[in-house]
């Protein structure tokens, strides 16, 4: 649709609606500035003030001025077991969360492409997760999880599988525990945007291979995944990023406990801000998460796509 | 294309299983909500409530101040979404309509925003914020919130606009409509139908936010519902089961009923941004 319109329009160049290319004259200038002024004021400007942060020694109910301290906050950091800790567990939560929650999301995608009754039913309860406030996911999985009034420990009772167990707050299942609700509270947009990829991918195509007799797989394999690709990367690398950098979930499903089992690495720099005060600390956490989170991402996207073109 | 009958089976059992899990917590909240103390306190809980009650949300009014918590959030939320949106529709309307580096720089931004961990920019907007006096305010919370909604806002919003056809606009142009009329005229009743799901969208994403309510707004009678749900928790954790579930399940009723109205659109006026650029 869009590149059928934007090739038209640049055939079609017109004097007045203003077609790809044409320079930005005062009317439009007015136009951008309301946004454009807070944009700058309050998130341009914070961000970098923040990472200005980073390197000084800023403290809640701080006297004395702020000092320039260099890099030492991140001398500190790369000595600071617990953060880099909380980092391979914002890591495990992260890519624990993404790739299970593709896969299911590509095969419910799959099933709402097929002609089947009660795909409208389907589709608007797959809804119910994205419209949900985290808050309620985390407390609604809470009531869930619970030892004894919990659904899931009646259901393993009832299975006679043994008698269940405190999911959230067992070392060993803690972080499986949450990573479950991860993965649930992120179904519908991964799916949905699955499934608008799945819908640009022409019909025809899979006709022609199934009168070639390909079989189910076979016509995924060429026809299907090969479009679905580059919607599939996009998803799961910003699934990746948001997924590391959440914080509601978790923090009411666990504060990050037990024993800093869950403790994410918005957790810990939440923690070091808001409950001790390190600004400046905190700020380098924030930088450092930025920063390495970055560098997987070019090199997860760069390998990939490059993979893209030699097959 | 044919399907064969057992993959057809196949595939409603598949179907049925997603099914389960999507909804079975959901169910779980409802019931829970509805159920008396004693129910709550049995051993071997039931899926459905034996003897349904409303005591749970009438104590849950009693314990925490949930309409004035439910108050905050509406003006957090309906101040976000209508400045968003006021201040996005221009910008969008330019960077579509226009391919410069504008544009470019504004797409950037966006991307970046989806990508900072939150701490780095409320640690300073934090600080800001307390200067001005604003910690602890729903105005404040407003300001956060209007920037937090503008990327999506844009994105939605550019797509909306690429949607209507340039030619329309210069057709009028043509019939010697001056710029304003055409902008009034032609293009903003065809845009009129996003506008509107961006900002139910902008105002459902401030209703559900946690993470900045949290940081800053300190009282009560300040509060979001989100972080007035949290005290429901208690210190350690042990939580008023009946009551946190009835006032959990009444904070969802206003995100479930804007969020089934505008879903189609916000599905389409997201994809159209982020998959077909």
């Amino acid at each position: 649709m869009t590149l059928v319109t934007a090739r038209k329009r640049s055939t079609k160049p017109s004097p007045r609606a203003g077609g790809p290319g044409r320079p930005v004259d005062h009317g439009a200038w007015f136009l951008v500035l309301p946004a454009l002024i807070p944009i700058l004021v309050l998130s341009v400007g914070p961000l970098l003030y923040g990472i200005a942060l980073a390197f000084t020694d800023a403290q809640a109910g701080r006297t004395d001025p702020t000092r320039w301290i260099g890099t030492l906050n991140f001398q500190d950091l790369l000595h600071d077991t617990l953060f880099w800790e909380s980092f391979r567990i914002g890591l495990v939560w992260a890519v624990g969360v993404t790739v299970p929650q593709f896969v299911l999301a590509l095969g419910l995608a799959l099933l709402l492409n097929e002609e089947l009754r009660l795909r409208w039913l389907a589709r608007a309860l797959a809804i119910i997760p994205w419209a949900m406030p985290e808050v309620v996911v985390g407390i609604m999985w809470r009531l869930v999880y619970n030892p004894d009034a919990g659904i899931l420990n009646e259901t393993i009772r009832d299975l006679g599988l043994g008698d269940g167990r405190d999911w959230l707050s067992g070392l060993a299942t803690a972080l499986p525990a949450v990573i479950v609700v991860g993965i649930w509270a992120g179904m519908p947009q991964t799916t949905v945007a699955l499934l608008a990829g799945l819908q640009n991918t022409p019909r025809e195509l899979h006709e022609a291979a199934a009168m070639d007799g390909a079989g189910a797989w076979r016509r995924f394999r060429t026809v299907t995944w090969p479009a679905l690709k580059p919607v599939a990367l996009a998803i799961t690398a910003l699934n990746f990023i948001w997924n590391f950098n959440s914080f509601a979930l978790v923090y009411v499903l666990t504060q990050g406990g037990p024993g800093g089992r869950t403790r994410l690495p918005m957790l810990f720099a939440y923690e070091e801000a808001f409950r001790y005060g390190q600004f400046g600390y905190a700020a380098a956490m924030g930088c450092v998460m930025v920063a390495v989170i970055s560098v997987i991402l070019a090199v997860h996207l760069a390998g990939r796509l490059r993979g893209g073109e030699d097959a | 294309m044919r399907t064969s009958r057992r993959a057809r089976a196949g595939q409603y059992a598949a179907l049925l299983a997603y099914l389960v899990f999507l909804a079975f917590p959901f169910l779980w909240l409802v019931s829970t909500a509805f159920k008396p103390a004693r129910e709550l306190a049995s051993l071997h809980p039931t899926w459905l409530p034996q003897d349904p009650t409303l005591d749970n949300f009438r104590q849950a009014f009693d314990e925490q101040p949930l309409l004035r918590a439910a108050f905050n959030s509406l003006v957090a939320a309906l101040g976000a979404a209508v400045i968003a949106v006021l201040i996005a529709t221009p910008m969008a309307y330019v960077i579509a309509r226009h391919r410069t580096r504008l544009a470019k720089a504004a797409t950037g931004w966006v991307v970046v925003s989806q990508a900072f961990p939150f701490v780095l920019v409320i640690i300073p907007l934090f600080l800001v914020l307390k200067n001005l006096r604003l910690i602890n305010s729903v105005g404040g919370l407003v300001m956060v919130y209007v920037v937090w909604a503008l990327p999506f806002a844009l994105w939605m919003l550019v797509g909306y606009v690429r949607a209507v056809p340039a030619e329309m606009e210069e057709a009028a142009a043509v019939d010697g409509a001056g710029k304003v009329r055409t902008l009034v005229s032609i293009t903003a009743p065809l845009l009129a139908p996003g506008i509107v799901a961006t900002a139910l969208f902008a105002f459902i994403s401030a209703w559900n936010e946690f993470f900045f309510a949290l940081v800053l707004l300190k009282t009560p009678e300040k509060q979001t519902l989100p972080v007035v749900l949290t005290h429901f928790l208690g210190a350690e954790g042990v939580a008023d089961l009946g009551p946190l579930a009835a006032a959990a399940f009444l904070a969802t009723i206003p995100s479930l009923v804007v969020f089934a109205l505008i879903q189609k659109r916000i599905t389409g006026g997201m994809l159209a941004g982020a998959v077909k650029s």
